[in-house]
């Protein structure tokens, strides 16, 4: 089947290409405030590596749409109602301890999601999802060491980390949701339906979090609207931010 | 990026052995590698530190002003290869505070010196970046100005000093290749584009020729840095250098350089140019540049937030260290 008979494949490379920039952007705030340099540096990597990422997400997505919009298009001249992400993505950086419990809750799905997404019946992005894999590892392997350090290391790093967990862990679920479109792209063999991915991502992170010495928080409503364009108040100051150059010259070229 | 900028060390309380001095000048008119293990003067080994310090904390502070437009940059590509940028300086930092460590210093109480204020690092992080037209004039300006210096700096008599300089070297030539190309867009770009780059040729051309450093016959340690073979050229001809190279780059995208006593000399072969602000630089220097107390507050902000951090890191170690001995 042509790639234009699949008007999913397009909403589901969105969603894949704005978790990645949304993230990589909130990561990107630290460059230079990190609390050791070794951290400004592995922080702007991962941020790098996502961004990375999400532009060739949003490359594919702009050729697969065929409407003349490009990655820097879908990025830069897009209001918030209009991206995709996760809202888990969104959140300000917060403390160190938050921007690593989110790192780490986000790469451990979306390793998963790569790994699976590898068999892609499409072949650029089974090429991205390979690529992805080999960092999404490392950006696992990086943040779960940072969540054991924080939960088992002092009492006010416990607090801060368990903190963290508390807060972020109503924005999991939305990771996971099934809908119209993962349905389709799984059934198409173009992706993989987000809500297959729940319980080994659950069965990973509550090892960590008890090597952490962290709990996992009761089961409580998920919050959940960014696969709909339904945001946090938060896109909407990061995203003018983002897009304030790049909108204020249209049709220059940078 | 480099600090040609004068902060004397005091003469060694205890002189250093005649005879010794004398072996190691000879050493170093050799033309050989001083290493760690090698005896040196006290005031060498002070000097250096001095000096490498002041250019691993320049790294660090450069992050800030580049970092400040990371989140605004125009375009994914640009935004990745500043966030490239800023980290390649946060690895120039932390190889050259390693380097340092090798003089005997650890990196902990030279980061110490910056947050007290009592280390230098170069002024030119202490103008603003207000347009994204900066980004590519301090990769052309300032990472320009920065590979004159550590091209000789790459020669230096220190081994350890000496072989970072060759390293960082690279990495500043292609961030000065970008800066430059950012510049060429804006400068072929619209109107507008085009008069954010000369507005930001005209903010960063003068502190930029600062960044050598005061004249040879005004600068307290420029003879002795020579004669030790820790730097080979003096400030002048640095910068008269970075000045030459960079005439001609100008002229080729189209930008003035806002000096109207820029000629080029028949007789030199040298690019003249009108005289610097000394006012400006020392006032810099001494700390009411711009944003001095901006840079340095974000360092020490960042710091004091990421030290539960550094503790908790500290904890979980030693917790792991026992457990370890217990095992054994």
């Amino acid at each position: 089947m042509p790639i234009s008979a699949q008007p999913g494949f397009v909403s589901y490379l969105l969603r894949l290409g704005d978790d990645r920039l949304v993230l990589g952007h909130r990561l990107s705030e630290w460059c230079g405030h990190g609390p050791i340099l070794e951290e400004d540096i592995a922080l702007a990597n991962v941020a790098l590596d996502l961004v990375g990422e999400a532009t060739l997400l949003l490359k594919l997505a702009g050729e697969t749409e065929s409407a003349g919009r490009n990655e820097d298009a879908l990025a830069y001249f897009r209001d918030s109602t209009e991206y995709r992400n996760a809202l888990i993505a969104e959140l300000p950086k917060g403390d160190f301890g938050f921007t690593i419990v989110r790192q780490f809750f986000f790469s451990v799905f979306s390793l998963l999601q790569m790994q699976a997404l590898q068999r892609s019946s499409n072949a650029e992005l089974a090429g991205i999802a390979a690529k992805a894999v080999k960092e999404a590892k490392y950006h696992v392997r990086h943040s779960a060491q940072w969540v054991v350090t924080l939960g088992d290391g002092t009492e006010e790093s416990h607090a801060r980390a368990q903190a963290a967990v508390d807060e972020l862990w109503r924005y999991t679920g939305e990771l996971f949701l099934t809908d119209a479109v993962e349905q389709e792209v799984a059934s198409a063999g173009l992706g993989v339906d987000a809500s297959t991915l729940a319980e080994p991502w659950h069965a990973q992170v509550e090892e960590i979090l008890r090597r952490a010495t962290l709990t996992v928080p009761p089961v409580s409503y998920m919050q959940r609207g960014g696969r709909d364009g339904r945001h946090t108040e938060h896109l909407g100051h990061m995203l003018s931010e983002m897009q304030i150059v790049a909108r204020s010259h249209p049709g220059a070229t940078w | 990026m480099m600090v040609n900028e004068p902060s004397a060390v005091q003469p060694s309380a205890t002189p250093d052995d005649p005879a010794r001095v004398a072996e190691f000048e000879a050493r170093i008119a050799r033309g050989e590698s001083i290493e760690p293990k090698d005896w040196m003067p006290e005031r060498y080994r002070k000097q250096l530190t001095r000096m490498m310090s002041q250019h691993a904390h320049s790294e660090i502070v450069g992050m800030l002003p580049e970092g400040n437009w990371i989140t605004r940059a125009p375009n994914l590509r640009r935004k990745m290869a500043l966030i490239a940028k800023v980290q390649d300086e946060a690895g120039h930092g932390l190889y050259i505070y390693c380097g340092t460590e090798t003089l005997g210093t650890d990196r902990q109480e030279l980061v110490q010196q910056l947050l007290d204020g009592k280390a230098k690092y170069s002024s030119i992080f202490n103008y603003p970046t207000l347009t994204w037209a900066d980004i590519g004039c301090i990769g052309w300006f300032v990472d320009g100005a920065a590979i004159v210096n550590q091209t000789m700096l790459a020669k230096a008599s220190y081994g350890p000093y000496a072989r970072a300089m060759v390293r960082i070297c690279k990495e500043e030539n292609f961030h000065k290749r970008q800066g430059y190309e950012i510049m060429a867009t804006l400068a072929n770009g619209t109107p507008e584009q085009r008069a954010m780059a000369q507005d930001a040729v005209n903010r960063w051309w003068w502190p930029s020729l600062m960044m050598f450093g005061p004249h040879d016959a005004e600068s307290s340690n420029s003879e002795e840095l020579v004669r030790w073979g820790v730097k080979k050229k003096g400030n002048d001809e640095l910068r008269q250098r970075f000045v030459n190279l960079t005439v001609a780059q100008a002229t080729a995208i189209n930008l003035t350089l806002p000096d109207p006593a820029l000629q080029y000399n028949e007789q030199t072969e040298n690019w003249d140019f009108g005289p610097i602000d000394w006012d400006e630089f020392w006032r810099v220097v001494k700390g009411d540049g711009p944003c001095n107390r901006e840079r340095l507050a974000a360092r020490r902000d960042a710091h004091a937030a990421g030290e539960w951090v550094r503790v908790a890191a500290a904890a979980y170690a030693a917790k792991q260290q026992r457990s370890a001995t217990e095992a054994a």
